[in-house]
């Protein structure tokens, strides 16, 4: 494994997300409700950002990726290993797409946004980064007692 | 009414598309934004420093759409402030509960076809959906 490539690798890879989440509209609040009105004046665009990434995406996990051993980079592929649709699943996609629909900001494109010049965006960016980190923490902690009472 | 091609928007798809694979396929690892960050919470693991690049280069990413490439990304959300930290604060708990957003989820995830993650975005999207409706047309 290259270190140097490795990291160049991702730098490269976030470059191209960043650009791809600007230009496809992603990053544009009002299009993004917009999408997500299916009521209302529905602009179905953004069908169009997930249906290019899975055009890419799908079949190169398939074809290239799978038959593999291990990256052509690194020792494994990090993937879940969980298969099992729980109620933490569920419920954490439902608190997400609550926020998702008030401000029609997700993750990916509030990233890309961080140096247009929008203040919004890093109100909504810090508050997210608290929830990440409290959830996160939460969890970390429920695992170690769960972890304990198994031991003990 | 005849229905164009949004091209814009597909272009950037193929863009998100060739990133997951060039991580999955190189590093191993997947480009999941929510994940990605929470990784940069905690600095003293050895995934840190790629995690901070890839979130560097998103920003860089961005910077250079917008300049260069004519992408469309406001400077002024039309929510007010409260409704924004209201939002993140969800955006942030939601999706480390459920281990994924749009990327993960939405792109990586069901690109391999995973259940939890063609669960999970049908029901993100789904609640998403309702939310709008509730806000435009309800209240």
């Amino acid at each position: 494994m290259n270190n140097m490539l490795f990291r160049l690798t991702s730098l490269l890879a976030g470059v191209l997300f960043g650009i791809g989440m600007i230009i496809s509209g992603m990053a544009d609040p009002a299009k993004v409700l917009g999408f997500l009105d299916v009521a209302g004046n529905w602009d179905p665009s953004l069908m169009f950002v997930m249906g290019g990434a899975l055009m890419v995406f799908m079949p190169a996990y398939f074809l290239l990726i799978k038959p593999k051993q291990k990256p052509l980079n690194a020792e494994k592929f990090c993937l879940a290993t969980n298969k099992t649709v729980d109620g933490r699943l569920l419920s954490g996609a439902a608190i997400f797409g609550l926020g998702w629909g008030i401000a029609g900001i997700c993750p990916g494109p509030v990233v890309s946004s961080l140096a247009l010049g929008n203040s919004g965006a890093w109100i909504f960016f810090a508050c997210m980064m608290v929830g990440l980190g409290a959830t996160n923490l939460l969890i970390c902690i429920n695992n170690s007692k769960h972890a304990e009472s198994q031991t003990a | 009414m005849a229905f164009s091609i949004p091209w814009e928007s597909l272009a950037g798809g193929i863009l998100l598309g060739i990133s997951a694979t060039l991580m999955l396929l190189m590093n191993g690892k997947v480009a999941g934004i929510s994940g990605i960050l929470t990784g940069l919470m905690t600095p003293k693991t050895k995934d840190f420093a790629w995690r901070l690049l890839f979130a560097l280069g998103m920003i860089s990413g961005g910077v250079l759409a917008a300049l260069m490439l004519g992408g469309e990304a406001p400077v002024q959300f039309e929510t007010s402030s409260a409704m924004l930290a209201i939002a993140g604060l969800l955006v942030g708990v939601g999706t480390r509960l459920g281990n994924g957003c749009t990327s993960g989820h939405g792109i990586c995830g069901i690109g391999r076809l995973s259940k939890r993650s063609i669960v999970a975005t049908c029901v993100f999207m789904a609640v998403a959906a309702v939310t709008v409706f509730v806000r435009f047309h309800v209240l």
